[in-house]
This record gives C-alpha cells, sequence and structure tokens, in this order.
C-alpha cells in the first residue's frame, strides 16, 4: 500500500472537500429565474435591509461539492450494514419511483378532497395492510417517525384515562427499552417505573406483577425485544395488565421478525407503532424522514389523532375536525405521504407471501450470523435469537481491547459497525441485525472478519485497535472539544478573528 | 422474490450450520397458537410493472398541481425544485444511508448538516440552528417546551394569527404536561392586544409572520414588550422563501425561530414528509431539542465533523431528556441544503422578490372583481380576499374548472363563521400571468 | 475543618464552619468520561436533601447530582462554565460545585467517611 504523499492532498479518487461558505463568488448563483410580472413592492419597512450571508456557486460547483461529501458516506447500497435495531435493509428503487409520479408527489394537501381521491385512497390501502398484518382493527397514520409514534400511542392512553376519570400515572417500561421510551412517557407527563430483566434476558414476570397496581395505566413493551428475544410470556404479560385496567403499548421497532408470521393483535396489544423505514423498507436517507404509524385496538381506537381518512358512498374523506376527545393534530398536515407511497409499494411487491419470506430470512440470517461468532463472542442469552444477535464483549476479556475498538476496527475492514453498548442492561454490547436482504456469502464474510478480528485482540494487537480507523476519509474525532466548545455553524473570518480579541 | 437474495440451498445449509430442521425452529419462542397465524384479505407477491400500473392509477385519480393552475398556500407552497436537487438527493450514499453515529464513515452527512445548520441560522438571522425537526409544526411545539425549560414559567400565549395546524400540534404537545397554553386573539386582526396579555407568568409569546393570511409586521415592539416582562418571543414562519425578502425576525429580536422548510427543495407530497427548521440564541443552545452537527478535530489534527451535546438527547438522558426525537428530516434537510446552495445571496433575494412581485400582480388583479376585497396591506407572496359568497364552495367550483384556486379559511377555522367568506391565495414563481388571467375569470364565473 | 463525607450517589460534602462545600467523588468524575459542561445551582436557591441540585455532562453521559443536605446555595463554582474540564483534572478539589450553608448538620450523620466509601465503590465494580 502507497504512503505517497501527494500536493493537493487528495489520494487518488478520495478528495477533501471545503465549506460552501469558503467557495463563494459575489455575484453567482446556479438558479436562473424568469422575468416575472412588474408589480410595487408591499414590504414598506419590513423590508429585508442587510444582506442574508449566503456563499454564491453556480451548478457545475454544487454538482462537485455535494458528489465529493457523498462519498465520505457508507451506504446500504455500498455494504452490509449489521446495525441492530436499524433494519438497515435493501431500499428499492422502485418505491423512489412511485414517489416521484405527478399525482402522487406533487399534490398540495390541503387540495379540495374531490381532487386527491387518488391520495386518500393510498393512505386507505395502507391502513388496510398494516390493520391486516397486525390484526388491529384502527390505525393513526400521522406520527411522523418511531418515537412520535410512541408519543401517539401514549397519548391515546392518557385520553382513554382521561375519558374514564381514571388520573392513573405510572408507566412500566423495561430497563433494557430504548431511551425514547422513558422520554416518551415523561413528555405525556406519566411517572415511569423501571423492570427489570430475567437471566433469560426477558421481562421477569415476578417483578411485573409486583408492581401493578390500580395506578399503572400502561406497559411499554418491545417486542422482540432489545436483546433480539420474543417475550414469551407476552399474551399473559397483556392479560395481567388489562386485569388492573392498564393499557399495552408495544414499541413495533423489531417488527422485521415477525411481520406476515405473528399478529401483535393477537398477543394483547393496545397499540403499537410501526417504523416504514424499518421494517418497510422507506429510506433512512442520513437520519429521516421517517414515518411511524400506530395501530391501536378497540379500546384506544376512539382516541386516535386527526386527521383521518375514511371511506364514504362514492370515495374517501379527509376527517380534519372532531371532538375533544382525540388526541390532538401531531404535526403540520397528513402525516408522512412521501413515505406512506413507498412503503406501500414495498408491500405490494413483497404481497403477504413475501412478507412472510422477509420475518424467515431476518431470523435465519440473524441466527446464522450468532452460530458463526458465539464460540469466540459469547451470546448475551442462551437459545435462538429472532432478528439480530446480542453478545456481550466478555470474548474480549483479558485482550485490552474494549467493543468500541473491535467497532473502529470494523471500519477499516469496510463494514459499518454493529450497533454498540445498546442495550444498555449488557456489559459492552454489540447488537447485530444483517436483515434479510443479505447473501450467504456476505455473512460468511463478516463472521470470518469478526472472528479474525476478535483472534488479533487475543494476540495482543491493542495498538491496531487503538488507532483505528486509519483507511477513512476522517481518524476518531474529539467529541469533548465538540461538547466542550460547541462549533455548531460556520462564521466569516473577520468576526471570528474580533472574537478571539 | 427480487429483494430476497437466499436462495433454498443457502437456506438449507444455514439451517444446518444453525443445527436446526425448520425455520420454525427458530421461533420457538413464540407460542404455538400466535405463530403463522394466517394473514387474509392480502395479496401475493407482484411484479414491478403490475406495482407501477397501480399506483399510476391512483395517481391519475389526483388533479396535479403541475397540470393546473395552482393558488394553494396555507402552510405549504407550490415551487420550482431546481433538477440538481432531485437527483443528488438519490445519490446512493445520502439515499441509503444511516444516522451519522459513526463520524469517520459518515462526514458527507455531518459537513452537509453543518451547512444546513449554518444557512438556517443566516436565513432567520439567529446565532445557532439544529440539523431539523419533523416539520415546521412540531417545531413550534418544541420551542414552546423549550420556553418552559429555559424560563421556568408555566404559560405561553399562541397569537390568533398562527396556522390552526401549528396551534393544534403546540396545544397536543403541552396537553399533558403541568404548562397552561392560551390562545389569544381574534383570527382577524391585528397583535394588538398580544402584548398586554404577557405577565410574569408567560414562558413565551408565538407569533407567525407572514401570518396564517399572508400579513406581515414589524414584530421588533412585540419583542420589546416580551423581554421588558422576562418572556420570550418565538416567531413562526411557514413560508421559509419569505426570509429572501422580509427583515428576519432574528433582527426584529426572537429568542426563538421556528419555520417549515419545504418551500425550498422538498416536494408537496400531500403533506409529508417536510422540514422543520428551529433557531434560537446561542445561549440556550444547551436546551435546544433535536440534533446538532459540530465542528472538530480528528487524530490527524484535521477539521472534520461529529454529533455533539447528545447528552441531551433521549438515548442518554431518556425521561429527563430535552425531548422524545430520534430522527431529523434527514435527506429533506439536504434536499434544502442544496437549493440554498444552488440559489445563493442572488438566488435568494431574487426568487424572494419574484414571489412578492407575482403575487402583488395576482392581487392586484383579483381584487379589481366585482365584490372581492383584499384584505390584507402588506403580504409577501400570501394574500386573504374576501368573496361575496362562502369560499369553499367557490373552490369546490373552480377545482371543477380544472383551477386551485386557493385554501378557503373555513377549512383551517370551521367554527369562525365571519371567515366563512375567506379565500387564502398563495402566488409563487410557479404561478404565470395566464394562471392569474385563469384564476380571475374562473372567480368571475363562480361567483356568478 | 471537618472530614469529607461521601453519598452512595457520589456527591462529597466538606463542612467549614457553616458552610459546607459539595462536589463529585474522583469514581465519579472518572466514570463519566470527560465532562464537558455543568449546570449549577444559582446562590440563594434552596435545596433539599436527596432532590436534584446541579447536572454533570459528559460526551456519553448526563447526570443528575443530588444535594447531600438541605440548605441554601451561597456560591457556585463559576470555574467550571469556562473550564468543565477542573471536574475530571480536580474533582475533590478544584472541581467543586457548589457551596451551601446547612439548615441541619443533622444530616450528614448518616454519609459514609472516606474508607466506607472506597469499600462502597469496591463492592460496585465487582
Amino acid at each position: 500500500m502507497s504512503t505517497k504523499q501527494t500536493i493537493s492532498g487528495a489520494r487518488g479518487l478520495d478528495k477533501d472537500e471545503p465549506l460552501i461558505f469558503e467557495q463563494s463568488s459575489e455575484g453567482r448563483s446556479g438558479v436562473d429565474l424568469p422575468d416575472g410580472p412588474q408589480a410595487e413592492s408591499r414590504l414598506g419597512a419590513v423590508k429585508r435591509r442587510g444582506p442574508i450571508g449566503l456563499p454564491g456557486l453556480s451548478e457545475p460547483q454544487v454538482m462537485r461539492h455535494f458528489v465529493r461529501l457523498s462519498r465520505m458516506n457508507y451506504a446500504i447500497d455500498y455494504g452490509l450494514y449489521p446495525l441492530g435495531s436499524c433494519t438497515m435493509k435493501h431500499n428499492p428503487r422502485l418505491n423512489e419511483k412511485v414517489a416521484r409520479l405527478p399525482g402522487l408527489g406533487d399534490v398540495h394537501p390541503l387540495q379540495p378532497v374531490s381532487t386527491v381521491q387518488g391520495a386518500l385512497r393510498l393512505m386507505y390501502e395502507l391502513s388496510d395492510w398494516l390493520m391486516k398484518l397486525t390484526n388491529m382493527p384502527a390505525v393513526a397514520l400521522t406520527p411522523g417517525a418511531g418515537a412520535h409514534g410512541e408519543l401517539c400511542g401514549l397519548m391515546a392512553i392518557r385520553a382513554a384515562l382521561e375519558a374514564k376519570g381514571e388520573n392513573r400515572r405510572r408507566v412500566l417500561v423495561p430497563e433494557s427499552a430504548h431511551g425514547t421510551n422513558p422520554a416518551t412517557a415523561a413528555m405525556c407527563g406519566f411517572d415511569v417505573d423501571p423492570i427489570p430483566a430475567d437471566e433469560s434476558g426477558r421481562v421477569d414476570l415476578a417483578a411485573f406483577e409486583a408492581k401493578l397496581g390500580d395506578d399503572v395505566a400502561g406497559l411499554m413493551l418491545t417486542n422482540p425485544n432489545t436483546c433480539g428475544l420474543f417475550e414469551s410470556d407476552i399474551v399473559r404479560i397483556a392479560e395481567k395488565l388489562h386485569a388492573v385496567g392498564g393499557y399495552f403499548y408495544c414499541d413495533g421497532a423489531n417488527f422485521n421478525a415477525i411481520v406476515g408470521k405473528v399478529r401483535p393483535g393477537d398477543l394483547g396489544i393496545d397499540a403499537m407503532h410501526i417504523n416504514l423505514h424499518k421494517t418497510f423498507s422507506t429510506p433512512h436517507g442520513g437520519g429521516g424522514p421517517g414515518s411511524g404509524p400506530v395501530v391501536l385496538s378497540e379500546a384506544l381506537a376512539p382516541y386516535a389523532p386527526l386527521p383521518v381518512v375514511v371511506r364514504t358512498v362514492d370515495g374517501f374523506d379527509l376527517i380534519e375536525h372532531d371532538g375533544p376527545e382525540r388526541v390532538g393534530r401531531m404535526k403540520g398536515f397528513h402525516g408522512q405521504f412521501g413515505m406512506f407511497v413507498r412503503a406501500l409499494a414495498y408491500m405490494m411487491s413483497h404481497g403477504r407471501d413475501g412478507l412472510k419470506q422477509v420475518a424467515e430470512d431476518a431470523v435465519l440470517n440473524a441466527n446464522y450470523v450468532l452460530a458463526g461468532l458465539k464460540d469466540v463472542l459469547p451470546p448475551a442469552f442462551d437459545g435462538h435469537c429472532m432478528h439480530e444477535a446480542l453478545f456481550t464483549d466478555k470474548g474480549l476479556d483479558g485482550t485490552g481491547v474494549d467493543t468500541m475498538g473491535l467497532a473502529k476496527a470494523l471500519i477499516d475492514e469496510g463494514y459499518h459497525p454493529m450497533t454498540v453498548y445498546f442495550p444498555l442492561v449488557v456489559h459492552g454490547a454489540m447488537l447485530v441485525e444483517p436483515t434479510e436482504t443479505e447473501t450467504k456469502g456476505e455473512l460468511d464474510r463478516f463472521v470470518e472478519v469478526m472472528r479474525g478480528l476478535v483472534d488479533k485482540a487475543k494476540a495482543g494487537e491493542t495498538d491496531m485497535f487503538e488507532a483505528a480507523p486509519e483507511l477513512t476519509p476522517r481518524r476518531r474525532s474529539d467529541e469533548t472539544l465538540a461538547a466542550r466548545k460547541p462549533v455548531l455553524r460556520w462564521q466569516p473570518p473577520q468576526e471570528t478573528a474580533e472574537a478571539a480579541d | 422474490m427480487r429483494y430476497l437474495p437466499q436462495t433454498p440451498e443457502n437456506r438449507a445449509a444455514m439451517l444446518k450450520t444453525i443445527g436446526v430442521a425448520s425455520v420454525d425452529d427458530l421461533f420457538d419462542d413464540v407460542p404455538a397458537d400466535v405463530l403463522n397465524a394466517p394473514v387474509d384479505g392480502l395479496p401475493d407477491h407482484m411484479s414491478e410493472i403490475s406495482v407501477e400500473r397501480h399506483f399510476a392509477a391512483m395517481a391519475r385519480e389526483n388533479l396535479s398541481p403541475s397540470t393546473a393552475p395552482c393558488f394553494l398556500g396555507a402552510g405549504a407552497y407550490r415551487h420550482h425544485i431546481p433538477a440538481t436537487v432531485d437527483h443528488l438527493i438519490q445519490r446512493s450514499e445520502f439515499l441509503t444511508s444511516y444516522t451519522p453515529y459513526q463520524p469517520e464513515i459518515s462526514q458527507g452527512t455531518l459537513q452537509y448538516l453543518f451547512e444546513f445548520q449554518t444557512q438556517v441560522a443566516l436565513l432567520t438571522g439567529m446565532e445557532v440552528a439544529n440539523a431539523s425537526m419533523y416539520d415546521g409544526a412540531t417545531a413550534c411545539g418544541e420551542a414552546v417546551l423549550m420556553a418552559h425549560r429555559v424560563t421556568k414559567r408555566p404559560k405561553t400565549i399562541l397569537s390568533g394569527r398562527l396556522h390552526p395546524h401549528y396551534r393544534d400540534a403546540t396545544l397536543n404537545l403541552t396537553r399533558f404536561t403541568n404548562f397552561e397554553t392560551v390562545v389569544r386573539g381574534p383570527a382577524i386582526g391585528g397583535h394588538g392586544d398580544l402584548a398586554d396579555a404577557i405577565d410574569e407568568d408567560t414562558a413565551a409569546i408565538v407569533v407567525q409572520n407572514p401570518d396564517v393570511f399572508g400579513e406581515v409586521r414589524d414584530l421588533t415592539a412585540l419583542a420589546e414588550a416580551a423581554h421588558a416582562k422576562g418572556a420570550l418571543l418565538i416567531v413562526v414562519v411557514t413560508e421559509v422563501v419569505s426570509l429572501g425578502a422580509i427583515m428576519p425576525p432574528g433582527e426584529m429580536g426572537a429568542d426563538i425561530v421556528v419555520a417549515e422548510g419545504q418551500s425550498l427543495g422538498v416536494p408537496l407530497s400531500f403533506g409529508g414528509p417536510h422540514v422543520g427548521l428551529f433557531a434560537c440564541r446561542q445561549k440556550f443552545v444547551r436546551q435546544m431539542p433535536g440534533r446538532l452537527a459540530g465542528e472538530t478535530v480528528d487524530a490527524d489534527g484535521r477539521r472534520s465533523y461529529v454529533l455533539t451535546l447528545n447528552a441531551r438527547e433521549q438515548h442518554i438522558r431518556r425521561e429527563k431528556a430535552t425531548s422524545n426525537i430520534c430522527t431529523n428530516a434527514g435527506l429533506c434537510a439536504l434536499a434544502f441544503c442544496i437549493h440554498v446552495t444552488l440559489l445563493g445571496e442572488e438566488g435568494m433575494t431574487g426568487l424572494a422578490d419574484l414571489n412578492h412581485r407575482t403575487a402583488v400582480y395576482a392581487a392586484e388583479r383579483l381584487e379589481k372583481l366585482d365584490g372581492i376585497e383584499l384584505m390584507s396591506r402588506s403580504f409577501f407572496n400570501e394574500f386573504a380576499l374576501r368573496l361575496p359568497k362562502p369560499a369553499e364552495a367557490v373552490v369546490d367550483r373552480l377545482a371543477q374548472m380544472g383551477i386551485l384556486g386557493g385554501v378557503p379559511a373555513s377549512r383551517l377555522f370551521p367554527d369562525d363563521a365571519g371567515l366563512a367568506n375567506v379565500l387564502i391565495v398563495a402566488a409563487t414563481e410557479t404561478v404565470t400571468e395566464e394562471d392569474v388571467e385563469a384564476l380571475a375569470i374562473g372567480l368571475r364565473e363562480a361567483l356568478a | 475543618m471537618a472530614e469529607i463525607k461521601f453519598t452512595k450517589d457520589h456527591e462529597w460534602i466538606v463542612l467549614d464552619g457553616d458552610e459546607a462545600t459539595v462536589g463529585i467523588s474522583e469514581y465519579a468524575q472518572d466514570q463519566l468520561g470527560d465532562v464537558v459542561y455543568v449546570e449549577l445551582p444559582d446562590p440563594g436557591t434552596k435545596l433539599t436533601k436527596g432532590k436534584e441540585a446541579a447536572v454533570v455532562e459528559s460526551v456519553k453521559a448526563a447526570s443528575e447530582v443530588y444535594a447531600p443536605a438541605s440548605g441554601e446555595v451561597t456560591a457556585r463554582n463559576d470555574d467550571l462554565d469556562a473550564n468543565p474540564a477542573l471536574v475530571n483534572e480536580s474533582a475533590e478539589g478544584d472541581g467543586w460545585f457548589y457551596k451551601m450553608k446547612l439548615s441541619d448538620r443533622g444530616e450528614l450523620d448518616g454519609l459514609m467517611d472516606r474508607e466506607a466509601y472506597e469499600h462502597y465503590v469496591e463492592a460496585l465494580d465487582q
């Protein structure tokens, strides 16, 4: 491998790229505008006085800028992304094509309902798929992401309790839960009461029962749970919870393990959010947008937020105003329609049979990785896993290498690391979710690399792990500096010089 | 099935390695009576052609703004998106990448978020901005929660001229907290009585500019009134292009600015996904919700970017977090960033100017029609007309003629009889003089 | 000056006449990692034993710091605003958080002395 020093600092196809603000020329633009009509300004004293300060670049420069930036990113289209709990499956391009169809991508949310019957039909069909896959009688489509869906579900529970005149405040949340769960409960004015897990990694049933009482508003449970395990006592948990008048919120982040195989409605849940950007392949887009529709039981259906799509005699209608008992509006308009289009295209492409195969292959792939690694990386729990395999860092004991080091070394090997240090209940946790869109060959290569890295750790190559990654556009960054002295925007040079005086 | 790469041979070999006979053996923790429950009433897999046909049919059922004169606004605006934007956001490394938690292999995302944050701060005239939120309405709710955290006061006052969806999303977010959210002022009228309503219990007042009827005001005096009582001014902007022509809220004295960024780079898409912008004063930065990209250096001393100030977020603070938010608007923020980069200073001010002239032209043409009164004096690209009949029926009639003539105020304010005849009309750079003429003729016919 | 005492939540307190100084222990700063920010109570704030008094933020965690005893804050350590690293460098010295006037010295009786605290921490690590 060459360590040649170049004049430009570039390394062949890898170039560095400055900020847009550092490449500006006054007066330059990447857009030409038409003249438009003549008219006198009506802005008066509110007219802008000073410049905005935006940089001027032409179209070719803008294209190069963002293309160069893109080359510094890992992506699903590039390689395996074994992030537990994120479901990084292939994002079909058909979804992108149909989302952009004139009549779908460009319709305004406030057009007269008679002019958007196709859009309402699409939402109705998506609702139908979600309800049938989960065996639930209602669905709220509007939440903008998973955490938003959690909020919607908990608000529905709170609204239901208020309608009954009950002032219950306690919500039970497993210690292994994703951070959004307790954060969401707190936002709804609930008090969070943690439940421990047993040695099998599932909710400790005895501890759960001991915490039940008539002040319990509900339970938030992820199933399969954050350790990648199916909560086998879930039906009994639901029964006991309902017996004291509590509601069952299910975090559906791990639905990919059971879609088409198990219907959450059969387990006794009252509400479950579904991450369309996980199970139903809408693209992660570097962090968003997501979409988090919530399926609801009969008990909670009356409280679903507005707007809702309903079938009428001759088409569809959008109900935008209703009684105060409902959870209020969750966001600006009708939900993440662009993600509805994509998710429905995915569902129709797979069909009922394909979706069942998705869950089976997802679980198969995760167990295959588990089988390939368990003798060198002890799993956190015995038995089979579902769609994700959870390992502890015991396999690294005595090597001087920790989970972080392993993750960073994996980057140099050409992989995005697995989820690390989550769930918090497992020391040095490594959560691997390959998803169903990986071949056996890809999984074999991944297992081989992981085993090789553990070998290197045991052989004492601690320096390599400390220094990793070395082959990436940037090495490890000083996150302490970033948090102590936050620099969250570019500033023009003379301002920073003045600040330094 | 085209998206599932495993073959029967692979599956068999893998089951053998794992040591089970069938894949259902891996589902042994699932109670037998719920496993493999039949999913009735859904079709089996379909080919790409079949799926496309189905969606094309649904698309044809809708009247697309690309084929009809479109004057709809009220929180979402039809703008021209340069071809470069949609091309770039579909690059694999942007479309199919994850949240930049591993900065060494996400510098592309982190750098554009840093650029985006700077653009939002510049446009709003504020010191710092986050990496985006779901949309303007949820950003508004989050701003109110933040004001309570910062001031430790229990009450917030919402202007009656705030977009009702923003009002409702905010009321929803505060519904189950100990905070009191009050809606003040009639829908028609100025902000006059808002200043008088501020007291020592007030955390913030929330004002939209241009407001839901398109009216633009100088909020400086209102900012001073709020600050005199120790309260914050939160300004809402639903049409971000207006910031190219109007004094930014930061200059007027805003403490927090939230906006809908959809107008720049993001398609209408029947209301979502859009992109919420959130900016505030530097001194409040640790109370700001959402993600933040920050500058630092890497182990080689090179400038790099990371997500920072994470300790405030849900995955660490859990129930004490500033918010439960996990995602930002990601790709929509990128689209905004690319569009604003293409525009630059000249393009942004030019686009805003073109929007304003188009709207003024349209307003002057339409107020010449019999029985129509232009209600707005100072506006950007959206204005309100009082018609001689209920606006909803007029809009339906126009739709039958193939014209998307505006949003009836009654759609947003169904309980306010005094607004039944009010039509909210937006005219962006996508509106031509022919479109205006078509609307004028259509209105005359619909009102006859 | 009285001896240093520790709480189960890893705060320390030292009484000097009427005024007590409070901070977090060496063990706590080590667990937190690089401290990036400390949110301190202003002078005049009334504190209750066992309730939240301050928040300490590191890159990977944010933790509540509880009041080891009840009273009123008399001073905050302004140095921590510009230099939160002091907490890591000198947790039990220059990295102090705030000073307070105690309302009930008796509340200190239940706290651990250094030896007892060190045993407590050893047990945690196992």
